[in-house]
């Protein structure tokens, strides 16, 4: 079967992927190939670090942050202590807040179906696969009855990569060096500066102070500025 | 009824996880005599109840312990690859596939159908998680009952001699066998699978709650 073959090829290519933007990739060919709206790969380490990549937009990434949402988020609470895979329906939406949150996440194009699968690593490791699509119950459930055991082992696919990829991170974290301009840019975001006040500060640019954040963003491996921020801190790459 | 309880939600039934680890003392200490330390409320447990494991437990009508087992997946920490690697030769068992089961408990006056009804929870497990396998250890008294049960496992290494060996094993779903385990512990499919729904799903109870 052609899809088989397809299937086999991306997770090949993610098991040499040697960096989050190629296990980034490879999670868009999987969502292109399993015909979903998003799949998302995501890993909170001990320390509350986040880790991962997924095909969710910028906005609803902000929108989550800034609302605060790993908090109520069902997913989350629902399977973070638990290792069997989750169809959302099944999960504990009764409360208001909850109940919002969906609301919400639909409005961001989310979808109104979803299926998790917890993984539970090494010492304790907590990560989370996830795909998400908009359709009705039945197309859902036929899906996820064909798909289960290929989505439960892609998810451990990208968990193996990410460990994989912690170690070199940790073992190289010394040696991931920012560019001078870079350091400045974090060092004042850490200090509680706003962009606009970096720019002003280093005599650039406002987009410019962006394009080094991002750079940092990736070179850090991180999934937005206030986890950058957090890692080149407990990394000794900056100093506040 | 079977219930599928995960370590953190034993708190919502008090007498049910009270009778369960104070039958296991009951048979891993005092009738097996294995070297596990009991509390000073009479339970058994070990490090594993801690890493919040999915416990099935048969309770009966008084709502008290009839039976029961503690399954970890194989990718976190397990019995098998923290202390029984050098049975299996020193190799590790780890997969998204395969669940460890271990403490396969039946209280003292479990009904005779009790460890079938357990072997019928394996299956709901299989089918529903994906679960192919199970790995676990045990020792030479299990293997007769395990025959009996026709659920024998494929040894993967053993230690030890007659009553003191020790092996590590692999059980797998045979869906042609499941309608005799069912048989055995005298349940319809459709009431196993009730059981199942009550603990996993809030979605096909609902519907069923709006039937009735």
């Amino acid at each position: 079967m052609t899809t088989n073959t397809q299937l086999e090829t991306i997770l090949e290519a993610l098991e040499q992927a040697e960096g989050l933007p190629a296990m980034q990739a490879s999670i868009e060919q999987l969502r292109d190939l399993m015909d979903v709206d998003h799949m998302v790969y995501h890993w909170v380490d001990s320390a509350g670090d986040h880790y991962g990549c997924g095909t969710y937009s910028d906005a609803w990434r902000e929108q989550y942050l800034k609302m605060n949402y790993i908090r109520i988020d069902p997913v989350i609470t629902g399977c973070f202590r638990i290792f069997n895979a989750v169809d959302w329906k099944d999960l504990d939406w009764s409360s208001k807040a909850s109940r919002n949150f969906r609301a919400d996440s639909i409005e961001f194009g989310i979808g109104n179906q979803g299926f998790s699968v917890p993984i539970r690593g090494p010492k304790g490791q907590f990560a989370l696969f996830t795909v998400s699509h908009n359709c009705d119950d039945a197309a859902w459930e036929a899906f996820t009855e064909t798909k289960r055991r290929d989505l439960i082992l892609i998810a451990h696919l990208f968990n193996k990569q990410a460990l994989e990829l912690e170690k070199e991170r940790k073992t190289e974290a010394q040696v991931a060096s920012l560019s001078p301009r870079e350091v400045d840019a974090i060092t004042l975001l850490a200090m509680g500066y706003s962009r606009a006040q970096v720019a002003e500060n280093l005599s650039i640019s406002e987009h410019t102070v962006r394009v080094y954040i991002e750079s940092a963003r990736f070179k850090l491996g991180a999934m937005n500025t206030t986890h950058a921020v957090a890692r080149a801190l407990s990394r000794g790459l900056i100093v506040v | 009824m079977l219930r599928y309880v995960y370590g953190d939600q034993l708190q919502n039934f008090p007498r049910l996880a009270a009778s369960m680890f104070r039958d296991r003392a009951d048979q891993f200490k005092t009738r097996l005599g294995w070297d596990v330390s009991v509390d000073a409320d009479g339970f058994e447990k070990d490090e594993y109840d801690t890493l919040n494991p999915l416990y099935v437990i048969w309770e009966n009508a008084d709502g008290t312990h009839g039976g029961s087992m503690r399954f970890l997946p194989t990718t976190g920490r397990t019995m098998i690859n923290d202390h029984f690697a050098h049975v299996i030769g020193g190799g590790e068992i780890r997969s998204p596939f395969i669940w460890e089961c271990t403490r396969f408990c039946l209280s003292r006056d479990a009904d005779s159908r009790m460890a079938a009804l357990l072997v019928v929870a394996c299956g709901e497990i299989m089918q529903h998680f994906n679960v192919e396998h199970f790995a676990g250890v045990f020792d030479a008294r299990m293997v007769r009952i395990y025959r009996l049960l026709g659920a024998s496992p494929d040894v993967l290494g053993s230690v030890g001699e007659g009553r003191e060996q020790i092996s590590v094993g692999l059980w797998h779903y045979a869906a042609a066998d499941s309608k005799k385990i069912l048989h055995r512990a005298g349940v319809s499919m459709a009431l196993s699978q009730l059981w199942f729904d009550r603990s996993f799903g809030t979605q096909k109870t609902a519907q069923l709650a709006q039937v009735g």
